[in-house]
């Protein structure tokens, strides 16, 4: 059989979300944001919420995921997307709402209103992107910096009496009795992908529900920022992060129920 | 007809009139002298009733912000504070003039510097008319002297935010927050629906009904040729709002000899002033400012144009008097009085300050 | 006995040439091309092997810009 025989429309298994528009996005080669916006799409498509979905979308390199993902979309001030996503929640508790942060934005500048939206039990789904460095500024230091890490603001490694430890926010808000539901995910394998894909399903069901807040870690990479290619940004990711950021559910309040 | 004279505080009348407008939300973190709106607003329970969210917020950040995302939603939304609130703001004040949505905002000023006094001021003037935050933008201010402007100036700010996609800002005093009047409040109006915000606002964040092509709100672009002409179209809508919004009150101008221009508590006073004059044969005029921005320069120049000399009694350390004195280019003296750190001159004492000054 | 057969498309003006689905791909199907480049200049992914491609969608998961589409047959 030739490939021309296999590529038929009635064979295609996978395919490109059409709500993930045909922009070229400006991320850089290899970078964890395409693969988790591609899931947002999906999500949303499958979920049949295109007319409901509000995203709110943060101050880093994801702030322009509102010209790849054809949602409404609210661009927050830097660390005021929970916020905003608050208030459009409550006028408008039928819609799905969710915020989509990076490190800086969700656990340094905006962690008053992160620990604040999840504690009171805001119905928005979270997506918070942890690659351990400011991206778009050009590569400095974040909360999330592994110690040791290099960064332009850390050039030789965060060191704790200096700059302070890295910050594991998402055990902390898994405490809160808001928080429905806490995961912490990644995308650098297929599996990987498969089971974000899946925790995110659960956080916009979980908003639609009006069950509380749900957040999605997903630890991931900056090859640029870590000066690796894609590969070894992952595999570095691996060997490095997983270590302070461990992978897995922190909290299921319906996992328990059931 | 609602024509129900009560006795309430500004604060008071604030809050139950915007809940009567048909206020889809409010978003705010209480602060002295303005937290009886917060307070009123869960004690009358709105969400019972007309449906309207009220929360209270981690902060002022948060609130404003909250209000942003409101806005941007075309509801009806707003917060109230008071001057340390109010400059915690404005970075939410810059984001939501150049995303150009429609909201409301309350300062009830308090003494500053700093944490300062918890005693009325007017010391936010120039941060609240000449764009306290980073950027070219304006919002629309408003300065009620009552209890019952306290409670028309909510209708009336919504309807100039919703006509030019801007926000308005009430610029109460902690005198008039504080105080209480007799007020008449306005007919409960329904909530907008959703069919009818998609209808007035076809810009806002309300999901893409009917798979209509996405809305967007952001401040952000970085083509600096779009972001030049952002910057027309917003002062274009400024300019608008200078030729058709500007609002004040002449009191006794048409001929008197000398001018007094004041605006909230202090116009207060000196209406109290004139009567002082008048009984010593002195003519003496008041202009108030109901918009500080955009500001009355025409008609106090026109005022100008026959009188000795013009005081300008703020509880500020001379800022109103600024646009006062370009708006008079000059032609006669102009005088400033003013108290500070929450302080609240006496009627004498502003007399005696208009006679020193002007007459000699 | 069924044969899973499988192909791939990949949109290679969108693609980055980030190596990724190379990477993931657990047949060795995928290559980066070696001189060509797209438009912006990067080596853009192709089946180098398609003989060897069983349609598993491991390539167009982890791939961040969405050029991947999958196709799957089972021949008899």
């Amino acid at each position: 059989m030739e490939n021309n025989d296999i590529i038929k429309a009635e064979n295609r298994v996978y395919k490109k979300p059409a709500l993930l528009n045909d922009a070229h996005m400006h991320y850089c080669p290899g970078c964890s944001h395409g693969v988790v916006h591609k899931l947002v799409a999906e999500v949303i498509e499958e979920l049949g919420l295109t007319e409901k979905a509000i995203g709110v979308s943060p101050v880093g390199c994801s702030v322009f995921a509102y010209n790849y993902i054809d949602i409404d979309w609210l661009e927050a001030a830097h660390g005021r997307a929970t916020a905003m996503a608050t208030a459009a929640k409550r006028l408008m508790p039928d819609k799905l709402v969710f915020t989509y942060q990076g490190d800086g934005d969700f656990a340094a500048i905006g962690t008053a209103e992160s620990i604040h939206s999840c504690n009171r039990g805001e119905s928005i789904a979270i997506i918070f992107i942890n690659n351990a460095i400011y991206g778009m500024t050009g590569g400095q230091m974040a909360p999330t910096t592994l110690l040791g890490q290099k960064t332009a603001t850390c050039p030789y490694g965060r060191r704790a009496d200096l700059n302070g430890y890295p910050l594991s926010i998402t055990p902390l808000l898994a405490q809160l009795d808001g928080t429905r539901y806490v995961t912490r995910q990644s995308v650098h394998t297929p599996a990987n992908v498969r089971k974000t894909k899946a925790a995110i399903k659960k956080a916009f069901l979980n908003s639609m529900e009006g069950k509380g807040t749900s957040v999605v870690e997903v630890v991931s990479t900056c090859n640029t920022g870590w000066k690796l290619t894609p590969e070894k940004a992952n595999n570095w990711m691996v060997e490095n992060m997983f270590a302070k950021y461990p992978l897995g559910d922190l909290k299921d309040v319906d996992a328990k129920k059931e | 007809m609602n024509d129900k004279v009560t006795l309430m505080k500004g604060n008071e009348a604030l809050a139950m009139a915007a809940i009567r407008y048909g206020a889809d939300g409010y978003f705010g973190y209480p602060i002295t002298p303005q937290s009886e709106v917060l307070e009123k607003l869960e004690e009358e329970m709105p969400w019972e009733t007309t449906g309207m969210v009220v929360l209270q917020a981690e902060s002022e950040v948060a609130a404003i912000n909250m209000v942003y995302a409101g806005a941007s939603c075309g509801k009806a939304v707003f917060t109230s504070t008071s001057s340390p609130g109010f400059s915690l703001m404005q970075e939410g004040m810059s984001y939501m003039c150049a995303s150009e949505v429609p909201a409301l905002v309350i300062n009830v000023m308090r003494g500053g510097p700093g944490l300062g006094t918890i005693h009325p001021s007017q010391a936010d003037y120039f941060q609240a008319c000449k764009g306290g935050g980073h950027g070219d933008y304006h919002p629309i201010v408003l300065a009620p002297a009552s209890v019952q402007e306290m409670a028309d100036f909510v209708a009336l700010g919504w309807d100039l935010a919703f006509k030019y996609r801007c926000v308005s800002l009430i610029l109460a005093d902690g005198l008039v927050g504080q105080m209480m009047e007799k007020v008449v409040l306005p007919e409960q109006r329904p909530r907008r629906t959703e069919e009818e915000i998609r209808k007035q606002c076809p810009w806002a964040v309300m999901g893409r009904k009917d798979m209509r092509p996405k809305n967007i709100i952001t401040s952000l672009e970085l083509d600096d040729d779009k972001m030049e002409a952002n910057n027309h179209r917003f002062q274009a809508t400024y300019r608008e709002i200078e030729k058709n919004e500007v609002r004040c009150e002449h009191i006794d101008t048409d001929d008197c000899d000398y001018l007094m221009v004041a605006f909230g508590s202090m116009a207060r006073i000196a209406m109290k002033v004139m009567e002082m004059a008048a009984a010593e044969g002195i003519k003496v005029g008041l202009i108030r400012p109901i918009t500080l921005w955009p500001f009355p320069s025409k008609q106090i120049a026109e005022v100008a144009q026959h009188v000795k000399g013009i005081l300008v009694p703020e509880l500020a350390a001379g800022q109103m008097i600024e646009d006062v004195k370009l708006a008079v280019e000059c032609k006669v003296p102009v005088e400033h009085f003013d108290r500070l750190g929450g302080n609240v001159p006496s009627p004498e004492e502003m007399f005696n300050a208009l006679k020193d000054k002007l007459i000699k | 006995m069924a044969k899973i057969r499988g192909a791939v498309t990949v949109n290679t003006e969108r693609c980055k040439g980030c190596n990724l689905c190379v990477v993931a791909c657990p047949c060795d199907v995928l290559g980066l091309m070696q001189k060509e480049v797209n438009d912006r200049g990067y080596h853009f992914a192709y089946m180098a092997n398609p003989d060897k491609c069983i349609g598993c969608q491991s390539c167009a998961l982890v791939c961040p810009d969405a050029c991947i589409e999958v196709y799957r047959v089972v021949e008899k």
